[in-house]
């Protein structure tokens, strides 16, 4: 009787932790989370930020308006010029600069570039994270023809400081329309390949379907942005909200869908890349002329008050606010990044899924950890 | 019924897939965008703007452009260039000028920000499109890039 009831305890499963992470390479970075599982069950995931933590906000305060733009490539790497925009728009407001239509309509294409860039990136990631390795190369030579023309025009192909409170830090190289041109005729054959190889494959959609699902409500309440809110039906997109630079002259659609599950979030970034297309392809030919920079003071001092500036990156809304006391450093400097609101809601998601689910989920919300640490 | 669909459906889904890895396999000389480094050094050519390494220019006559005005140094975020400067008489004007003793470059500390050449007043500093730059010692990654024994081109003023 005894030895039949410690039998059937032993078959009786216990809670326990595990660490996933730091070193992990579904977690995209020095991400650790906490996982609470019973049996492959997950019952509670906690993250540990802070492992690639080197105080940028308090190296703005050091900084002149400058120096800040650089810092700014360093938090959400692959939206790095999108970053910098969203310094510069900040100290140009504060300063009430008249910005050159150029410009504008150069920050815009390059902003699209970028998001491409990372969309093709976080596609080739993904398919890997679910266990398709192709993907990562075909992802991977789609980003190298934008990496190239980054490169030829300013000079990096990551962390780009192309912008300067003002404009650019050069004109476009003469090369350059003829690249973006060629890169958009060469993409628009390569997303139906993208769909034929992943979003098609019965194995990618029994991986994503009714996996991670996040309501609409519950996005709300996140505060969760970008493509994971898109995904979950909450219309949020910045460039239609409060466009900035050159998005107020061009038409595209804010790509929603309804499911909020790791498919739709999916499905979300994909039709995202037909719509940066699109507006690349109404921008390229008619760049105006004129100056790609306005001169501004060597020693930059925004007056008395308090900024703020938010844009769209390929992940979410990226704040910028700046408490400025009169001279040349900002007193306090904040950044409000998408990737920690969106990982906020990750425990949310993968509560009472398998492991491999978290993956998959995870792989969906995009995470870039420096993002989330600055 | 639909249990065979289902089979059916699924292995038409791999094999869509399929097609595609097939065609890239079969055309695999094509658009292959992989380089053959270290063996294609010789061809191997940067973009012009490429962000390799700070460089100061000298021409034949060991001149350089630098006046030595310290622009460079103020306006980069993380000490990466110090300026060892001394005052002495200008052999063209006669003038007592400052001038440079030492342009200290430390390349473990740039992070190309490019706003040190953005303020050069006197375009005496560029990019190098050199980015084979691993050492065994930190130290080998400190800089000086004034020339020994060159000097101020005339007519340079800042
Ligand atoms: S490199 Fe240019 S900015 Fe720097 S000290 Fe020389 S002249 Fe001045
Ligand atoms: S590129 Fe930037 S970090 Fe490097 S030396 Fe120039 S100002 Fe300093």
């Amino acid at each position: 009787m005894q030895e039949s009831a410690t039998l059937n305890n032993s078959f009786k499963s216990e809670e326990y932790f595990i660490n996933m992470g730091p070193q992990h390479p579904a977690t995209h970075g020095v991400l650790r989370l906490l996982l609470t599982i019973d049996g492959e069950i997950i019952k509670k995931v906690e993250p540990d930020l802070g492992y690639i933590h080197r105080s940028i906000e308090k190296m703005c305060e050091r900084d002149s308006y400058q120096q800040i733009v650089h810092l700014t490539d360093r938090m959400d790497y692959l939206s790095s010029h999108i970053n910098n925009e969203a310094v510069c728009l900040t100290v140009e407001n504060a300063l009430e600069l008249e910005i050159p239509d150029r410009v504008k309509v150069i920050r815009t294409i390059i902003g699209e570039l970028t998001r491409i860039a990372s969309h093709c990136l976080w596609w080739g990631v993904m398919g890997m994270d679910v266990g398709a390795l192709t993907t990562y190369f075909y992802g991977f030579r789609d980003r190298e023809m934008i990496n190239d023309i980054f490169e030829e025009t300013c000079g990096a192909r990551l962390t780009m400081n192309y912008n300067v409170p003002g404009g650019l830090m050069w004109d476009i190289h003469p090369n350059f329309i003829k690249r973006v041109k060629d890169f958009v005729a060469h993409f628009k054959t390569k997303i139906p390949e993208y769909n034929k190889l992943l979003t098609g494959n019965i194995i990618f959609q029994k991986r994503t379907k009714g996996v991670g699902v996040l309501s609409k409500e519950d996005a709300i309440s996140f505060g969760v942005s970008g493509p994971v809110a898109r995904g979950s039906g909450y219309s949020c997109d910045v460039r239609k909200y409060h466009p900035y630079s050159a998005l107020d002259k061009v038409t595209f659609n804010e790509v929603l869908e309804a499911d909020g599950d790791t498919f739709a979030r999916y499905n979300v970034r994909i039709r995202e890349l037909w719509e940066s297309l699109s507006i690349i392809e109404q921008l390229i030919d008619n760049i105006p002329d004129g100056e790609h920079r306005v001169k501004t003071n060597a020693v930059i001092k925004l007056p008395k008050g308090e900024f703020y500036q938010k844009v769209e990156t390929a992940r979410g809304e990226l704040g910028v606010y700046i408490i400025s006391t009169g001279t040349k450093n900002p007193y306090r400097m904040k950044f409000r990044s998408p990737g920690f609101s969106n990982l906020s809601a990750l425990n949310h998601m993968a509560v009472g899924g398998k492991i491999g689910d978290l993956v998959a989920t995870m792989a969906t919300l995009d995470l870039v950890i420096p993002d989330i640490d600055r | 019924m639909s249990y065979f669909s289902n089979i059916f459906n699924g292995i038409k889904t791999l094999l869509t897939g399929m097609s595609i890895t097939g065609k890239y396999f079969l055309n695999s000389r094509k658009g292959a965008i992989t380089q053959q480094y270290p063996d294609n050094r010789d061809t191997l050519k940067m973009f012009d703007r490429f962000r390799g390494e700070v460089i100061m220019p000298h021409d034949e006559n060991n001149e350089h452009a630098c006046t030595g005005c310290q622009k460079c140094e103020i306006a980069c975020p993380n000490g990466t260039i110090e300026i060892i400067w001394d005052r002495g008489i200008d052999e063209y004007t006669g003038k007592n000028k400052k001038k440079i003793d030492k342009f200290v470059y430390h390349l473990s500390m740039c992070t190309m920000c490019g706003l040190c050449i953005d303020v050069c007043p006197t375009d005496a500093i560029k990019w190098g499109q050199n980015f084979e730059n691993s050492v065994y010692d930190r130290t080998a990654l400190t800089r000086v890039l004034n020339k020994p024994g060159s000097k101020l081109r005339p007519g340079v003023e800042d």
